[in-house]
């Protein structure tokens, strides 16, 4: 047996002999024997190039797949021999000689065909598309679900909604708060500093409530959101793929979409408004501690407040939540449902879900506000 | 060079006649109240290729886990090569036992992040101090042994299970360990692919003299393999668990009288009383 504690009792002389080379191997040519003599015996061979090489193992105590493995790469090292001539291996027990066949029959049988082609350029554009046309498709077949719904009602269990409802939203609840309260804190007190200049500080609630009703409210959630639950959604339907759970639901004539799609995507439209509410609250009541620190009557700050954002603002804001929540969840379970085999693509699904809700989250709002301020809003 | 195996076991064929390199002495295992087995006791030799059998539920799978250290016996002794792994000394023991066994499991337990050449490096890397190119050339020999050389760069994802478990026969097999521990090699598996991880066992206990416990009840592969075998039997009564035949399993097929023993080898129903 082979291992670090055997180290040490192999041992290679390099003789130089009439014509050649002989590389004298002694002790136990296992792993941890091979480990030691690899580099020397390398060297040695290389050196040899063109002349005579022996190897020999007469004084070998242990052979064992290492050692052979030792053996091929060194003749490997050697470099191609003339025709006909042969690297000698003299000393060889019978037992030795049949492992050492055996290693090189494998090694012959290893010779893989490369066809690992380089991928081109144009084959990532290619891939690049079939993955958009693959995220089109998605939706198509979730509008497709979401029509036929009424006709599969007993396929949306509620209870599961109800349960992806509580994981993405109540049990976010108290992140949500501590990050609305901090946000809030932290715009007003770093826009006070310059706004006081201007004598224009009590205004630091209006450009607080605005952000984060308009804003930050909506964004900050869906970023929480992204990273707590559409990674989650990634892995849970990932797992259930790589055990063919979702194929199991699919030959019961079950439409994983319904089932699994649809509870989720509904639970986030229908708890990320309330995050978001939750957020811009919990961010004004940081900016009025900040506010009532630096003096100002609470009654001001209401009125700054009122006059700074109405409820359109308010509703646009919540109606951005449902958009990014739909986005986050679908591309979650997207990521899910196109996971392949093994627990790395469980991983790869987790990451590609939060990269992609965060990008849609932002490319979407971008949207938005465009078609806000066309309308006015 | 001495005609010698690799290691200080010598390969010779002959069980019975060797020392035993594995000792297992009245071994029980109850999970709470429920007994899975009780009192089993056998030795392995050393090159012996030995089965242990027995209808599912019976703790074939859970006596192996004792053997590997994975689960330390509710009572009695377990000696791998010398070492004791049970009782007070018991961690010393597996540490050092776990440097003479190499393991398969039933599902390969290949890591999904690695190719079938880097599974394989992984023990060389830990355990040897060969260069990367060495455990490369190391690890590659091993695959092609199993004859998965042309599968080095795939993922255990991009492969079928007999061929996962053929690697995790080359990981296991990666330090050349004197002892193999194979679980359920043959399940589910085809024929033809079957048969072939026979060979390899017969091949490597030849080549190297390399012992083998292998748990499985694949009565093909059991008459083609083993020297000898024990069977388990479910601990179904509270007197009941535990080994009720060791032995050539070519004979126990023919001349046991147990009846457990001859339903299981002529893949008969037991009568209702039995």
């Amino acid at each position: 047996m082979g291992r670090q504690d055997d180290h040490g009792t192999a041992d290679l002389n390099i003789a130089p002999e009439d014509g050649g080379t002989a590389l004298v191997f002694s002790g136990r040519l296992d792993a941890a024997g091979a480990g030691k003599l690899w580099r020397p015996a390398m060297r040695a061979a290389a050196q040899a190039h063109g002349q005579r090489l022996r190897l020999d193992l007469a004084a070998v105590e242990a052979f064992d797949m290492s050692g052979a493995a030792l053996l091929l790469a060194a003749e490997r090292a050697y470099g191609a021999l003339p025709q006909g001539s042969h690297i000698a291996l003299t000393g060889a027990s019978e037992h030795a000689t049949a492992i050492l066949e055996r290693a090189r029959q494998a090694n012959e049988a290893a010779n893989a065909p490369d066809d690992a082609a380089r991928p081109t350029l144009f084959a990532l554009l290619l891939a690049g598309l079939d993955v958009m046309a693959d995220g089109v498709a998605f939706l198509g077949e979730a509008l497709v679900a979401v029509v036929r719904l009424p006709s599969r009602l007993r396929m949306l269990r509620i209870g599961d909604l109800l349960r992806q409802a509580d994981n993405a939203g109540v049990r976010a609840l108290p992140l949500v708060l501590l990050l609305g309260f901090l946000m809030g804190m932290i715009l007003a007190f770093q826009s006070a500093i310059p706004m006081r200049r201007f004598g224009a500080d009590l205004f630091v609630a209006n450009l607080v409530t605005i952000s984060l009703v308009r804003e930050l409210g909506p964004l900050l959630s869906a970023v929480i959101l992204a990273g707590r639950t559409g990674s989650a959604f990634a892995a849970e339907i990932g797992t259930m793929k790589v055990n063919q759970e979702v194929d199991a639901l699919v030959t019961m004539g079950l439409d994983p979409m319904t089932l699994l799609v649809l509870p989720r995507l509904i639970a986030v439209m229908l708890v990320l408004p309330a995050l978001a509410l939750a957020l811009d609250i919990a961010g004004l009541a940081g900016m009025i501690a900040v506010m009532r620190g630096f003096g100002f009557p609470m009654e001001s700050i209401i009125l700054q407040i009122q006059s700074a954002a109405g409820v359109t603002d308010l509703l646009g804001g919540l109606f951005k939540a449902a958009c990014f929540g739909a986005a986050i969840a679908a591309i979650g379970c997207r990521a899910g449902l196109s996971t392949g085999n093994g627990p790395r693509a469980v991983g790869l699904s987790a990451t590609a879900a939060v990269v992609g809700g965060i990008i849609s989250t932002i490319v979407l709002d971008g949207i938005l506000a465009l078609i806000f301020y066309r309308l006015n809003l | 060079m001495q005609p010698e195996a690799p290691h200080a076991a010598a390969p010779a064929r002959a069980p019975g006649t060797k020392p035993p390199i594995i000792r297992v002495d009245q071994a029980s295992q109850r999970f709470g109240t429920r007994l899975i087995f009780r009192d089993v006791s056998f030795a392995v030799a050393a090159s012996e290729v030995f089965v242990i059998l027995g209808g599912s539920g019976c703790g074939k799978s859970t006596l192996m886990n004792q053997m590997i250290g994975l689960l330390p016996p509710t009572s009695g002794t377990i000696e791998i090569a010398g070492h004791r792994i049970t009782g007070p000394d018991g961690l010393t023991g597996r540490q050092a036992a776990q440097r003479v066994f190499g393991v398969m499991f039933q599902s390969g337990a290949l890591f999904g992040s690695m190719t079938l050449l880097e599974n394989v490096m992984l023990p060389l890397e830990m355990f040897t101090d060969l260069p990367a190119e060495g455990r490369a050339a190391v690890a590659q020999v091993k695959l092609g042994l199993v004859g998965l050389g042309y599968a080095a760069e795939l993922l255990p994802a991009e492969i079928s299970g007999g061929m996962a478990k053929r690697a995790g026969i080359a990981r296991a097999m990666a330090l050349d360990p004197p002892i193999l521990f194979l679980d359920e090699p043959s399940a589910g598996l085809d024929p033809v692919t079957s048969a072939g991880l026979d060979r390899l066992i017969l091949d490597l206990r030849q080549d190297l003299g390399v012992t083998f416990v292998v748990v499985t009840h694949e009565l093909a592969s059991i008459l083609a393999i083993a020297d000898r075998c024990v069977m388990l039997d479910a601990a179904a009564m509270p007197d009941a668990g535990g080994v009720i035949a060791e032995g050539d399993p070519r004979v126990l097929r023919d001349e046991s009288t147990d009846p457990k023993v001859h339903a299981f080898f002529h893949r008969e129903m037991l009568a209702a009383a039995a």
